[in-house]
């Protein structure tokens, strides 16, 4: 597949591309393997070799073309490598290096190697990726690219619809109507905080000075979620576009793409993404002949979590210590080095090329009232099925949790879900149905965070899970304001005294005292919500709390593990 | 803690000459402090005073700034690290299959505490931030290589192997 590189001019050069790449994909078997962290690590760099063999074996005697993909995060961590033959989208499940002669000679014959198939409860084999229940009931479109196209490859992304969205807004678009379009999807930004995009985008636009900058927060650092890293390690480029767009509507000339140091690969493929976009002319000088110009850098973090918060992580850029400041100004007024600045999550910028092909309308068609559009979650913890998953707003946790992460392992009961992680909060059984909405889950005292949904089993100490969060913020806290470097290291110290038996009478009023305080008094984000996860168990689970302080016993000796109540396969 | 104590560490010649064509190809470059750090943590694996003095000097910040953003960050470290790097994920999905019973299992096998390197410059021991592998937890990272669903009792097994 060595199409010359040449230069994409205008709207009707990428659909003639376009339809190029269409008409070349046409009767060819793609073998998709997911290459993403989880399915890395399950060793799919060697099956990747082997299949290189063995489909220039089988290639000969074939009428079809055989084209092999390395993709991104199919999702399905807990069952990888996955390996999927297109077009018939069979799906084969943990298979190892023996396994693949195996699977291309049957599958290219047309037959199935079963033992490698899904089997459902009742013993059915599921041939097709999308009926496998952990994908049946999620509604992918960010991820929906991710099994399908080489994340290394431009080419693969325009032939499944990349950058026609920068082609509509460049070319039959002025500024202001983009930012109605995303105004009207009702588009709010995914990194936790809920923002309506298109506002941002508007408050920036409107500001006089200028040079403006762009920033995509690639930070990711709430533990339990890889969402981000997901999107950019499998299809960067839709987030470059979401990013080339929203510069065009504020009239940026320069971004910054600020991603995480622990993810290595995410900034490699960025990087390269970033090559042949300048290649293809989506970056540079007068991208799509509209006369707009527009550059991209990335730039890694260091191992910071409040570099999450944006004007710590405007800091960081500027070659600083990471520490927060007080708003306003707000980044749209004064951001990186003093400039407007419009800084949004890599979700919230994955979502704008879409929202601009399919129009407001039809993008607001899904979801809730006040929330629009599908959202990634990290499912993880105590669960059958783990990995990645997209919904629809709108969709029950008590569905994602049981109907596609396929209900707790190992028979045990459902304790609770930790959503939006330290600045989140525990929800209970009673409360499971309630459905994703960054007003309703706020309500049962959570936050929609970024995506982390951790599944927490009984013999889970929910003291403990509250001193987890308490100690990962207290390390994390950049110490600039006392609330936060005093305050939280108290709680951390009393809940630490409970879990170990030696809580005392009145510790919870104090937990409490002190969580509204550190609420109130904080100067930023993380110190602002860093008592919830304490409040959220206290709320739901002082049992727990008193158990330890009345018995004076630590959590091993309070909590036995239950049993396996049924050990799987 | 109280007195900052600071183990000193000399610098071989070879890795001195890194260290001066790294913040040469720097100089001059607005905001570079943070990207030259990276590329020396990279290069040299840790960032001891002496070399914090070169980097001021080279870039033209005064060495507090630069003292102050390797403290900062978890990332730069001020000791060497070990051949091989051994680091457990502390991400909620680890910590609630085992993570805590992981890194003191490491810690107990080695002898060293999380942010130490044993004396023979072999291993060194880290508890990390999320590294986003949550759907394989609980997971180790030794060097760059993802270990994943690891079992706190046979981790020692894992390292003992790397010999």
């Amino acid at each position: 597949m060595s199409t010359k590189t040449k230069k994409i001019n205008t709207g009707r050069d990428l659909k003639d591309k376009t339809e190029d790449l269409i008409k070349g994909a046409e009767d060819k078997i793609v073998i998709s393997l997911c290459s993403g962290t989880g399915c890395k690590a399950a060793g799919s760099d060697d099956v990747f070799k082997t299949l290189e063999k063995e489909v220039k074996k089988c290639q000969p005697g074939m009428d079809q073309e055989i084209v092999l993909r390395r993709t991104g995060c199919h999702g399905f961590c807990e069952r990888g490598p996955l390996i999927i033959f297109y077009p018939h989208e069979i799906c084969y499940l943990g298979a190892g290096e023996e396994d693949i002669a195996e699977i291309v000679s049957e599958t290219l014959g047309g037959k199935t190697v079963e033992r490698l198939l899904y089997k459902t409860d009742d013993d059915k084999l599921v041939k097709k990726e999308f009926d496998i229940p952990f994908y049946k009931y999620q509604k992918r479109v960010l991820l929906e690219n991710n099994s399908k196209i080489d994340s290394k490859s431009i080419d693969d992304y325009i032939l499944f619809g990349g950058y026609r969205g920068l082609s509509k807004a460049l070319c039959e678009m002025d500024p202001e109507k983009v930012i109605k379009e995303v105004k009207d999807s009702g588009l709010r930004g995914r990194g936790g905080g809920g923002f309506p995009t298109g506002l941002k985008w508007e408050l920036t636009r409107k500001e006089a000075a200028g040079p403006k900058h762009m920033i995509v927060n690639a930070d990711e650092g709430d533990p339990g979620a890889y969402m981000d890293r997901s999107i950019l390690e499998g299809s960067p480029h839709s987030v470059m576009e979401g990013l080339i767009i929203a510069a065009y509507a504020i009239g940026a000339s320069k971004g910054y793409i600020y991603v995480r140091q622990e993810y290595p690969l995410a900034v490699e493929n960025i990087k390269e993404a970033i090559k042949k976009a300048k290649e293809y002319g989506f970056l540079g000088k007068n991208i799509l002949d509209s006369g707009f110009d527009f550059e991209i850098e990335v730039y890694q973090g260091a191992g910071a979590f409040v570099c999450g918060e944006e004007t710590a992580l405007i800091r960081s850029i500027e070659g600083k210590r990471g520490m927060p400041k007080p708003k306003p100004p707000f980044p749209a007024n004064e951001g990186l080095f003093g400039k407007p600045t419009c800084i949004n999550n890599v979700e919230t910028y994955a979502n704008v090329p879409q929202i601009i092909n399919k129009g407001a309308k039809a993008y607001a068609s899904v979801g809730t009232d006040t929330s629009k559009g599908t959202k990634i979650f990290a499912l993880t913890g105590a669960i059958n099925n783990s990995g990645l998953v997209e919904v629809p707003m709108g969709m029950s946790l008590r569905d994602i949790v049981f109907k596609i992460g396929g209900g707790i392992k190992d028979g045990k009961k459902f304790k609770a879900v930790q959503l939006g992680g330290p600045s989140g909060g525990c929800i209970p059984e009673k409360h499971l149905d309630v459905v994703v909405d960054y007003e309703k889950v706020k309500e049962v005292g959570a936050m929609m965070g970024s995506g982390g949904m951790i599944v927490l089993d009984e013999d889970q100490c929910m003291v403990d899970i509250a001193r987890f969060f308490m100690d990962f913020i207290q390390d994390e806290s950049c110490g600039q304001c006392t609330p936060c470097r005093v305050g939280t290291r108290r709680m951390l110290e009393i809940l630490t005294r409970i879990t170990e038996g030696k809580g005392e009478e009145g510790d919870i009023e104090k937990l409490e005292e002190m969580a509204h305080m550190i609420k109130e008094t904080s100067l930023c984000g993380l110190g602002k919500t860093a008592p919830n996860p304490v409040l959220s168990t206290i709320r739901y689970f002082r049992n727990e709390y008193e158990e330890h302080i009345e018995t004076k016993k630590s959590c091993k000796r309070l909590h036995k593990k239950a049993k396996k109540k049924k050990v799987d396969k | 803690m109280g007195v900052i104590d600071l183990p000193k560490y000399e610098l071989t010649k070879e890795e001195n000459i890194k260290v001066e064509n790294i913040i040469s190809k720097f100089t001059g470059i607005k905001n570079a402090l943070i990207p030259v750090l990276q590329e020396i943590q990279d290069d040299v694996g840790f960032l001891p005073l002496n070399v914090q003095r070169k980097v001021a000097e080279g870039l033209g910040v005064p060495e507090k700034d630069v003292y102050g953003v390797v403290t900062f960050y978890s990332f730069f470290t001020m000791i060497p690290r070990g051949k091989y790097n051994i680091r457990v994920c502390m991400g909620t999905a680890c910590f609630v299959k085992g993570g805590k019973q992981i890194a003191e299992n490491i810690s107990k096998g080695l002898q060293i505490e999380p942010g130490q390197t044993t004396p023979d410059r072999n291993f060194s021991l880290e508890v990390n931030r999320c590294v986003g592998a949550c759907g394989i937890a609980p997971v180790i990272i030794i060097n760059d290589k993802v270990y994943k669903k690891v079992n706190p009792d046979t981790v020692m097994d894992i390292v003992n192997s790397l010999e």
